[in-house]
């Protein structure tokens, strides 16, 4: 009982949050209304690209893992536990972590939701909705491809992009290179 | 110390694999198994100007909202000698639903009007350097070879056809037959991964 007012809770503060950013949300709202009805009640913030490019860029002291993830991606999920469980052992040295998935609106209420409550992910997850890939995925890095798994570690003084997965010893010697 | 080394290969193999072609390259042929049971290889077709290899599977949601999209294709380029040849490079062990069987029952369902070929041992795909399903790979049929002149996605697009502003295949395909320059030769696009 104790457990589902908990999440409760925390789903309500997730909607919250979400609906405190109305303006990264609202130009893929608004585009999509001109398409088909996409489901809004997903617990995670939806961007485009201009909306989640203010994340990839932040300039706040800390180390930033951004991690790119689908539920369909079998290699993404495998190695989510690695970076979960890097998380919960570097977030008191001043990492942050979020991952960004990329499933399709249809899977959202369906996969999307129910695999990140089933995990319990501690990570930061939001939903990258932007079908224009050709021109945001050279943004992210103008060598990578768009397979996934795919991640980014930066900090105020060094970025680095990887388009692999990680084992984690492979994640934590990187990451080693920003925190210390 | 031979696992290491099996893993070092590993590694490396992947790597050299992972380069593929390059716009400008000869891709080779193949003989691949369709899924009528025939064997079928670019050197089959004598007439074709070019060919549209499309690195596919029956598994991924990328590629299921584009196989409309394929038979289009195939639809309006066959005619003009530039057919689709589809290609599963998916390994049907790690992944059940990439089978030859369950590629059969895809074929049939969706009304493919093109060859649906299955790698068996995963041996095409590396030499092209799928790196993803789909992948698009349009080639011209030249004296010195199949020249890849293309290679990337099929639009803009992937969640809806009516939404598509580029339709970077299409524009390749008529350039390429008008002799005109292909202006966009690479583009990207998130893809599920090849289940090796």
């Amino acid at each position: 009982m104790r457990a589902t007012l908990f999440l409760l809770l925390i789903l309500l503060i997730a909607g919250c949050r979400e609906q405190n950013k109305p303006k990264l949300g609202a130009t893929t709202q608004a585009k999509s209304s001109t398409a088909k009805e996409k489901p809004l009640d997903v617990p995670f913030p939806v961007y485009d690209y201009a909306g989640l490019a203010p994340l990839l860029n932040q300039k706040d002291g800390k180390t930033h893992i951004i991690n790119f993830w689908a539920t369909w991606c079998k290699p993404c999920v495998e190695e989510l536990p690695d970076f979960e469980r890097t998380f919960a052992e570097q977030k008191d040295n001043n990492v942050s972590m979020t991952l960004v998935s990329l499933d399709m609106p249809s899977m959202w209420s369906k996969r999307l939701v129910p695999f990140v409550k089933e995990n319990d992910l501690k990570g930061n997850v939001v939903i990258l909705d932007d079908p224009k890939m050709n021109d945001w995925i050279p943004k992210i890095d103008k060598d990578w491809g768009g397979g996934i798994p795919a991640t980014l570690i930066y900090n105020d003084n060094k970025r680095a992009f990887y388009p692999h997965g990680f084992t984690y010893e492979e994640l934590n010697k990187e990451l080693l290179k920003f925190t210390n | 110390m031979k696992s290491l080394l099996f893993g070092l290969c590993l590694v490396i193999c992947t790597t050299i694999g992972a380069q593929g072609y390059k716009v400008g390259d000869v891709a080779t042929n193949f003989s691949l198994k369709n899924v009528d049971g025939n064997m079928v290889s670019l050197s089959d077709y004598s007439q074709a100007k070019g060919f549209l290899v499309i690195f596919t599977c029956n598994t991924c949601p990328y590629s299921v909202a584009y196989e409309d999209r394929i038979n289009a294709l195939d639809f309006k380029f066959k005619s003009k000698g530039v057919p689709v040849i589809a290609i599963n490079p998916n390994n049907p062990k790690t992944q059940e639903g990439d089978s030859f069987e369950a590629m059969k029952v895809r074929a049939e369902e969706k009304g493919f009007t093109f060859p649906y070929l299955i790698d068996e041992g995963q041996i095409v795909f590396p030499e092209y350097g799928a790196q993803r399903t789909p992948h698009v790979f349009l080639l011209q049929a030249t004296a010195a070879g199949n020249l890849v002149r293309y290679i990337g996605a099929i639009d803009d697009n992937y969640q809806d056809a009516e939404q598509v502003e580029a339709t970077f295949v299409e524009d390749a395909v008529e350039a390429m037959l008008a002799g005109r320059e292909i202006l966009i030769t690479e583009t990207k696009a998130i893809g599920c991964s090849i289940k090796v």
